[in-house]
């Protein structure tokens, strides 16, 4: 198949490496937790902290429940001599699109990104509605499984899903993390009660911490780096309304856009890591990206199976990453989100090189 | 690449008048009427800002992605602590360079009075030592440091000050206009963390500040001389580590020199015309002249008492009053940015210094140890 990738320079994902995701992890710092996956990703490439090019990371303040949480993760980097590194207040999905552009500019040949999250401190179901309109919205505290809740009861009226058909979302997500030695929850979950109709407790993620890291690298760095890069072909994201008022939730027209700008629909995708925190989400995301009944979807167990806030879109980019390196992949897409609802969207298209 | 379009509130100590997303639709208002484009014309957009508990908004860019006409396009928060704006500056820059966009709007906020930005800078005990209150408490001693170092008068802090609290006088969107300012008052002033007296600090503002960035098509659109980009970086290093120089932190300098390098300046102090460096307390002026490389180490604060940083100096430094004059946090490194391409537009009104060519924004945060720079100048930079 051949390869075109839409912009200047050609980049890949060389390495990938992710905590295990875990329901609490008091005994560990966020650097102490961030530190050993950048030492596992760095040693995937052989490469020294200072010989990366450009570094950047993802995280929230809300969730490390103090100002300036990445100032201190930086420690994990080992910054000396002073490096070139940015930081998004977003997943570490867009810490990679960042990254992404800078490879772009020619400014730099590599790229160390990270991002990470502990939910665990805190309620994240109600930290979570402080990302909504402090004036009209916030106040009321809806909080993430209600505001999805909203969204799955949109997708049933509209007979786009039932409620077993959710079910098997969830099943399917956590029998396939039974191989993925980093995911939270595994095997046969009981479906559960209503955590809030129309979704059972099998319906939503796992609440946990977690760290995740990628490397990039442009041509023939990357082609030196890793016995099979995969090339990232095309990224984008978009962003909706956030008055969910203003939205169809049973569509994602931001993960469409995203979508036809990284040049999904140009070819077959063989394997789609979604970030759907939610069943229901993922029903959404497969009609925005047309995927078809032979894509293999999450087959790492998505969200459902490991959730850790602010890394899991980066998980997906390196999951469908390490499924090229391994050769079981030639052409992927990876997902993230961000917002209540599905509001912003980062869609990329990942190639592996003919075997 | 260049700058098109600038917009800035009026800075004020708090904007009763508006929500958060009425204070950022102003400022791209204005950028955009500056630049005489639509929100259709913008490809991205691109924001920044300080900690989100400063207003008590948790990635507050999803709520404002309506205000800023960001639905169906690609919307950027870059948050790197007090260099955040100069940051998200230099990423909406990127876009550009990078060709992955060809016009971009970015912007950056701090809307202070929802909160107490003091507090929410000082973390509870056991995460730090009680009596550290604040920016202030935290930098003090490294002042105290330079004050040591390079034998430098008390005195050279209160000029700082008073410049810029009268060079402020002259911008219309500053938030103090302290018209009945002299150097006895600023050196009459309590002092809050010796030997940085209350009229040597930043004021806490509600405020934010867009700008256009495109490419040379869209530049040569333009309907006023456009700021041009000839070199942009960002530089850091850890908070805390046993060798930091908090006095002149080697990613300020290692930044300073990637951007002069880019732009091909060899002497910063001859070839320089306008700076506006991040200046939050008073002595911050001589201690980055240094670091920048305007001056031999030692030597900053002999340039201070010289005069050579005046309005009408050789070397003026923040003829918008800078920081010290208005500080929304995460606004005030893009405030530096935007100023030091309104210099080269000539579009400074009557803080313009005259004739400027090239002209450095510059901010940093963090515990010294974030560093963003920017060069802009009148003349479009050899491909």
């Amino acid at each position: 198949m051949a390869r075109t990738s839409r912009h200047a320079r050609e980049v890949a994902v060389v390495a990938f490496a992710q905590s295990d995701h875990l329901r609490r992890t008091d005994e560990l710092s966020e650097v102490e937790m961030v530190m050993p996956v950048l030492h596992q990703v760095l040693a995937q490439t052989g490469l020294k902290a200072g010989e990366i090019g450009f570094t950047c990371s993802g995280s929230s303040d809300y969730l490390a429940g103090r100002a300036f949480s990445f100032t201190m993760t930086l420690d994990g980097v080992g910054a000396w001599p002073p490096i070139s590194e940015s930081h998004v207040e977003m997943d570490g999905a867009w810490a990679l699109y960042e990254a992404w552009v800078k490879i772009q500019t020619g400014e730099a040949d590599t790229a160390l990104v990270y991002g990470y999250g502990k939910s665990s401190p805190g309620s994240v179901r109600d930290v979570l509605t402080r990302q909504l309109d402090p004036y009209y919205l916030a106040p009321l505290w809806p909080d993430s499984v209600a505001l999805a809740a909203l969204q799955a009861q949109a997708l049933v009226d509209a007979g786009e899903t039932d409620e077993e058909a959710l079910a098997a979302i969830g099943a399917r997500s956590r029998a396939d993390a039974a191989a993925n030695p980093h995911a939270q929850l595994t095997g046969t979950v009981p479906q559960g009660d209503y955590l809030v109709a129309p979704l059972r407790t099998g319906d939503c993620p796992p609440i946990g911490d977690g760290a995740a890291a990628v490397i990039l690298a442009a041509g023939d760095t990357a082609r030196r780096l890793c016995g099979r890069p995969a090339w990232i072909t095309g990224i984008d994201h978009r962003i909706e309304a956030h008055g969910l008022g203003l939205r169809d939730l049973t569509d994602s027209p931001s993960t469409r856009i995203a979508a036809e700008q990284a040049g999904v629909f140009e070819g077959p995708v063989d394997t789609a890591e979604l970030h759907a925190p939610f069943s229901s989400q993922e029903v959404v995301l497969r009609k925005a990206l047309g995927l078809g009944d032979g894509v293999a979807v999450n087959p790492s167990g998505g969200a459902l199976a490991a959730n850790p806030v602010m890394a899991a879109g980066l998980i997906r980019i390196g999951e469908a990453a390490a499924r090229i390196h391994r050769g079981e992949s030639d052409r992927a897409v990876a997902h993230a989100t961000s917002g209540p609802c599905l509001q912003q969207n980062l869609v990329a298209v990942l190639e592996g090189d003919p075997r | 690449m260049a700058v098109v379009g600038i917009g800035q509130t009026k800075h004020v100590a708090a904007r009763h008048d508006v929500s958060i997303a009425g204070l950022v639709r102003e400022a791209a208002s204005r950028a955009l009427a500056d630049a005489e484009l639509t929100w259709a014309d913008i490809d991205a957009v691109v924001i920044g800002k300080a900690p989100d508990f400063f207003e008590g908004v948790m990635m507050p860019e999803l709520y404002l992605a309506d205000a800023l006409g960001a639905v169906g396009k690609p919307m950027l928060r870059v948050h790197t602590a007090g260099s955040v704006g100069g940051s998200t500056a230099l990423v909406a820059a990127n876009l550009v360079a990078a060709r992955v966009h060809r016009t971009v709007l970015t912007l950056a906020f701090e809307k202070q009075s929802e909160s107490n930005a003091m507090w929410g800078l000082s973390l509870p005990v056991p995460f730090q030592q009680p009596l550290l209150a604040g920016a202030g408490g935290f930098f003090a001693p490294h002042v105290r440091a330079y004050m040591r170092r390079t034998g430098a008068p008390d005195t050279v802090g209160s000029l700082v000050a008073y410049k810029d609290r009268r060079n402020a006088l002259k911008n219309p969107y500053a938030h103090l206009h302290e018209h009945d300012i002299t150097l006895e008052k600023v050196q009459a002033s309590p002092m809050l963390w010796d030997p940085i007296r209350y009229s040597e600090t930043c004021p806490s503002s509600d405020g934010a500040c867009a700008m256009i960035l495109t490419d040379r098509a869209g530049a040569a659109r333009s309907p006023r001389p456009p700021a041009w980009v000839h070199g942009g970086a960002m530089r850091s290093e850890p908070t805390l580590f046993a060798g930091k120089d908090f006095v002149s932190p080697q990613a300020g300098k290692d930044c300073a020199a990637d951007v002069y390098r880019q732009a091909g300046i060899t002497d910063p102090r001859r070839e320089i015309d306008a700076v506006e460096m991040y200046v939050p307390f008073s002595w911050y002026e001589p201690m980055w002249l240094e670091n920048l490389g305007f001056a031999d180490e030692g030597e900053g604060w002999k340039l201070t008492e010289a005069g050579v940083t005046e309005l009408d100096g050789d070397l003026p430094v923040n003829p918008s009053g800078g920081v010290l004059s208005t500080n929304p946090i995460g606004a005030s490194g893009m405030i530096r940015f935007a100023e030091a391409a309104l210099q080269v537009r000539g579009q400074a009104g009557e803080h313009q210094v005259p004739d400027a060519r090239r002209a450095v924004g510059h901010a940093y945060g963090g515990g010294a140890q974030f560093f963003a720079m920017w060069l802009v100048g009148a003349e479009e930079p050899p491909s």
